[in-house]
């Protein structure tokens, strides 16, 4: 039986201009609203996979403002059978604080009777992509950790981790508890199910205060990146443009004759 | 001294490792003339290959440290990371940075948390290097997929950082060096081979190392319409040689395989020419193709933000433009 904690963050949408907020500390999500990013829905895929096959549960963890709450039902209605609001003002947190956050629980959740043999995040935030909770977070709870994960399944006191190598794909052998940081690909995450969504809404969400004092991220500010003004020749309409398209394709060398 | 982690294979040094050098020397020339040096993951017994260490000469390399241990055989971050930690106490450097590829951003993970220090993934540009020792270095990276960017502060005695894949294109030093060799095994335990590859698979030779270093990319969005939509555009690559890269859209829907995919949470192409059909250009794709030197968009509609950005638009169903442009190919050929 493995106990599954999964890691999760409420980022901003994809579709849409992104606009900061006037400090520039912030990306302002009015136009793109919020959602979970496709290597945490991953995370949370292989979380419920994971419990499902060893009869244990899956537990979905979030360190945010009370609106990530909305995310957290969101995992919940994929499968997960438990939810963790980690209350924290995160524009002071940088990726240490979170880490360190995330640590707080674990050791909690195992003083109180449930040790997570596997620990699952995203393998980079979507907004900060620094890369590092997982890693950080293994070296809080001196656990292995290994990042770019694809698929992952708990055989026996192992964790069986696939991944993909500069050298064809990879496979990590870790011994529980470990912690896994998922990349999008392995798996297809599931839509979820009417049945889901009601049981999401009945679940009672845990919500405890981060108890520590952050270093922060380092963040001076967030800028825009200057938009370039088109430039775009229209080489022309319909199938009528590919003698232009192979003109150009032979000025650039493109083409052997 | 600036420490960058050198990536090889059987080429020789990997593009984006001789981008994170040149990185690094731009760094280590506004800093004053700091050496730069390499860190180099090598075989026991064997020298550094002649090719990796004349392309280190290229980027102005003072010192190879090469490290060379059993225990390394088998790829293991945090053994990887004891290297760096050890090459940045016992040669006293003041950055450590990798190429920001999933191997550099996870090694540096662990480096910059086995050193106590902060990290900047992804970063594109140096804002203030600082007039003295000890001076913040400021540093700007990409965030949410490229559509932003952070200036970020790394105050601390060593810093750690990723350079974005084509931030800066390797470019040769003004004068060429000799590196000298150190060969040395790092400080480890047993806790650090614990998460190590244990078995590596054949490569799908098709894999998106042919799209990373492709110097033509056909590419294909959701306007290709089903998983039998592609035959166009496979026929073009193949006319051009080049390869097929595609959308998110496509990959989800399971037309094509991940490792076609382009962008944020695919592959990072710099091609001489990307041809992008029926791909709206969302963000997150255009923070893989943005550093491709030509970009032809083929879209039904003019406003796109793909064709916007392209130097050069097709505007039309791509089913109707793709085989045309394919015809007057093969017309020209014979
Ligand atoms: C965290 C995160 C990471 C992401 N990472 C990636 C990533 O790595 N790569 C990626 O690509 N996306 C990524 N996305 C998704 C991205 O936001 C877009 O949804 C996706 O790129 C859109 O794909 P598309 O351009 O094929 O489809 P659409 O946006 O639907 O665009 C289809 C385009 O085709 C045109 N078209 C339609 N029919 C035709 C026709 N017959 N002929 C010619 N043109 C036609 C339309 O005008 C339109 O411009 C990510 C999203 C998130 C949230």
């Amino acid at each position: 039986m493995t106990d599954v904690l999964v890691c999760i963050k409420r980022v901003p949408g994809a579709s849409g201009e992104v606009l900061l907020s006037d400090d520039g500390q912030r990306v302002d999500a009015r136009h793109v609203g919020w959602t979970l990013s496709a290597h945490e829905e991953c995370a949370i895929e292989l979380a419920t996979q994971v419990a499902g096959a060893t009869g244990g549960t899956a537990t979905v963890l979030t360190v945010g403002s009370a609106d990530a709450i909305e995310q957290l039902r969101d995992a919940l209605a994929l499968g997960c059978d438990r939810a963790v609001l980690v209350e924290a003002e995160t524009d002071r947190f940088g990726p240490v604080d979170v880490a360190a956050a995330i640590a707080e629980v674990v050791r909690a959740h195992e003083a109180a009777g449930t040790s997570y043999g596997l620990v699952l995040l995203g393998n980079d935030a979507a907004d900060t992509g620094d890369f590092q909770v997982p890693v950080r977070l293994a070296y809080a709870l001196a656990r292995p950790v290994v990042t770019g994960i694809a698929t992952c399944t708990v055989e026996g006191d192992l964790v069986v981790a696939h991944g993909d190598g500069p050298d064809g794909p990879e496979t990590f052998e870790l011994p529980v508890p470990a912690v896994v940081a998922v990349m999008e690909g392995g798996v297809a995450p599931r839509y979820p199910s009417v049945m889901g969504r009601m049981k999401a809404k009945k679940v009672a969400i845990e919500q405890v205060a981060a108890e520590i004092e952050p270093v922060g991220s380092g963040r001076v500010r967030l800028t825009l990146p200057p938009e370039q003004p088109s430039q775009v020749q229209v080489l022309g309409q319909g199938a009528d443009a590919a003698p232009a398209v192979v003109d150009l394709l032979e000025e650039l060398g493109m083409v052997s004759r | 001294m600036i420490a960058v982690l050198v990536e090889t294979d059987a080429d020789g040094v990997l593009v984006v490792s001789q981008e994170a050098l040149t990185f690094g020397r731009g760094l280590a020339e506004r800093a004053g003339g700091v050496p730069l040096h390499a860190v180099a993951v090598g075989r026991p017994g064997e020298e550094p290959p002649a090719v990796v260490l004349a392309q280190l000469g290229e980027q102005g390399v003072a010192s190879v440290h090469h490290v060379v241990d059993d225990r390394l055989t088998a790829y293991s971050a945090a053994a990887w990371a004891a290297a760096l930690v050890d090459v940045a106490h016992s040669a006293g450097a003041a950055v450590v940075l990798a190429a920001g590829t999933p191997r550099g951003n996870e090694v540096l993970a662990h480096t910059a948390t086995r050193l106590d220090v902060a990290m900047a993934a992804n970063v594109v540009g140096i804002d203030a290097v600082g007039a003295d020792p000890g001076d913040p270095l400021i540093v700007t990276r990409q965030v949410v997929g490229g559509a932003v960017l952070e200036q970020m502060q790394l105050g601390d005695t060593v810093a750690v950082l990723s350079v974005a894949g084509h931030a800066v294109e390797p470019a040769a030093a003004a004068t060429a060096t000799t590196p000298e060799v150190v060969e040395f095994s790092p400080t480890m335990t047993d806790a650090d081979l614990v998460a190590r590859v244990v078995r590596t698979g054949e490569k799908v030779p098709d894999a998106s190392g042919a799209l990373t270093s492709a110097r033509v990319v056909v590419g294909a969005g959701r306007g290709a319409g089903s998983a039998d939509g592609f035959k166009d555009v496979v026929r073009l690559s193949e006319l051009l040689g080049g390869a097929v890269g595609v959308s998110r859209v496509v990959t989800s829907l399971g037309w094509r395989p991940h490792h076609e995919q382009v962008g944020q949470t695919g592959s990072r192409i710099s091609p001489d020419l990307y041809i992008a059909c029926g791909i709206s250009g969302a963000i997150q794709h255009w923070a893989g193709c943005s550093s491709a030197k030509t970009i032809l968009a083929v879209n039904t509609d003019p406003d796109a933000p793909m064709v916007t950005r392209a130097h050069y638009a097709v505007i039309g169903d791509l089913h109707e433009i793709v085989p045309a442009i394919n015809d007057e190919l093969d017309a020209r050929r014979t």
